[in-house]
């Protein structure tokens, strides 16, 4: 049941308020997530679901293709190491998200390349873009290649293994002073997108700037994110999955975790721990420790998805 | 690393500090970014000056007054310059990392 069906003309007052203190208190989607079916509280589409296996999918982010400076001279090379780390991962996920920065300048050549060592690992990939990927000069290269089938600057979503999928964009349309932004028009769409989706539909959002505030001092974090969290509030399961700032760091805040996984290309400092967020040079035995992908695991009827980062070393 | 870090920050304030007395042409300014600041932040010129904005990041940035100026990508070491023919404040900022901003008060 979602909210919106109850809000239709011809519904009486107390029953949208009866509906809206259920959702309010989050009680009926903790008992929808966690409860056994037999209790026979379980709408008909998750049941359906509920007898497929756990499904895996994995996150890359940050590739930076065409980077060379001191933080890591080979971007690529370190992009080819995470796949080849990917093909022999025991259990074939069942697709990729990459959560922007392909490149590191938007040029063809770096877009060739990401794609040239990215699709060895033969895997459907969805893409968002990072700001690094809308460089060149008409802003065409990343919309060529990966915006066909989307709306505005590049948002869609998709379904798989009963998870819903938000792929947005919050890197386009900056202001100064600001943080990422996702704008009216793609808000939107997404409260649209969500509506009439069962609240026990466990929901990822993806996009390459955090949506939720890590670090506003260095840019780290989305001026109406907080929008969007709104939209998702009454789902039982939401899982956000960042890049953007080169490193790991989780939260979970009741219902919905919160996610950002490690670069291919290069690390990030902690938050404050430098002057600023530019690219960190490690000693280069530690480099690989530092950089990896995130493996993303659901399993029907558990509330969370299972997150584990996997350093390309170490 | 945070020594390091500490010195190249330290070596930054003090090239920014004596970029005017390096400088032959009274009307040509320098504005340094260095670990994602504009280095003055605040720069005061005289109308008909042109600035200058080099990248000395490992990251690109843009320079963008709008509907003033916008510079193209600026990858490290790059330059982008701009005369000023009209007083005024002109606030710009990075449109990559929007909280990156800075002011030209030409006068």
């Amino acid at each position: 049941m979602s909210g919106h069906d109850h809000g239709d003309d011809g519904v009486s007052r107390r029953k949208v308020l009866e509906c809206m203190t259920w959702a309010g208190t989050g009680v009926l989607w903790t008992i929808t997530g966690g409860v056994p079916r037999s209790l026979g509280i379980i709408d008909s589409a998750e049941a359906a679901t509920a007898a497929a296996p756990g499904m895996t999918f994995l996150q890359i982010s940050d590739s930076h293709v065409g980077f060379d400076k001191p933080a890591n001279p080979n971007a690529l090379g370190t992009l080819e190491e995470a796949v080849n780390k990917i093909n022999t991962m025991p259990a074939k996920p069942s697709f990729m998200i990459h959560t922007g920065d392909i490149t590191h300048l938007s040029k063809a050549a770096e877009f060739d390349n990401a794609d040239r060592i990215i699709s060895q690992s033969k895997l459907d990939v969805h893409y968002v873009p990072g700001e690094h990927d809308f460089l060149d000069e008409d802003v065409k290269f990343y919309r060529e290649r990966y915006g066909r089938g989307t709306k505005g600057q590049g948002w869609y979503s998709f379904d798989a293994g009963g998870v819903h999928f938000v792929g947005l964009v919050n890197v386009v349309d900056l202001k100064a002073g600001g943080l990422g932004n996702l704008g009216a028009e793609q808000l939107a769409w997404l409260e649209d997108d969500l509506r009439g989706k069962s609240k026990s539909t466990p929901i990822v959002l993806f996009a390459h700037i955090p949506l939720w505030t890590v670090y506003p001092e260095w840019g780290w974090g989305t001026e109406d994110g907080g929008r969007a969290l709104e939209y998702v509030k009454g789902f039982g399961s939401v899982t956000v999955l960042n890049g953007h700032i080169h490193q790991v760091m989780q939260k979970v805040e009741g219902n919905v975790t919160f996610h950002t996984a490690r670069s291919t290309a290069f690390p990030q400092p902690a938050p404050g721990a430098a002057p600023s967020p530019g690219p960190m040079k490690v000693e280069d035995a530690r480099l690989r420790s530092m950089l990896g992908v995130a493996s993303i695991n659901f399993k029907q009827n558990e509330q969370r998805l299972a997150i584990i980062d996997t350093p390309l070393q170490g | 690393m945070k020594t390091l870090n500490r010195r190249d920050f330290g070596v930054a304030v003090a090239a920014a500090i004596l970029l005017p007395a390096t400088h032959a042409r009274a009307d040509d300014m320098d504005v340094h970014i260095d670990n994602f600041v504009f280095q003055p932040a605040e720069l005061t010129v005289k109308v008909g000056t042109t600035v200058t904005w080099t990248n000395r990041d490992d990251i690109p940035h843009t320079v963008v007054a709008a509907g003033k100026f916008r510079s193209k990508t600026l990858d490290t070491d790059d330059k982008f310059s701009f005369t000023f023919t009209n007083a005024g404040d002109y606030k710009y900022f990075c449109s990559l990392h929007p909280h990156m901003t800075g002011m030209i008060k030409v006068e």
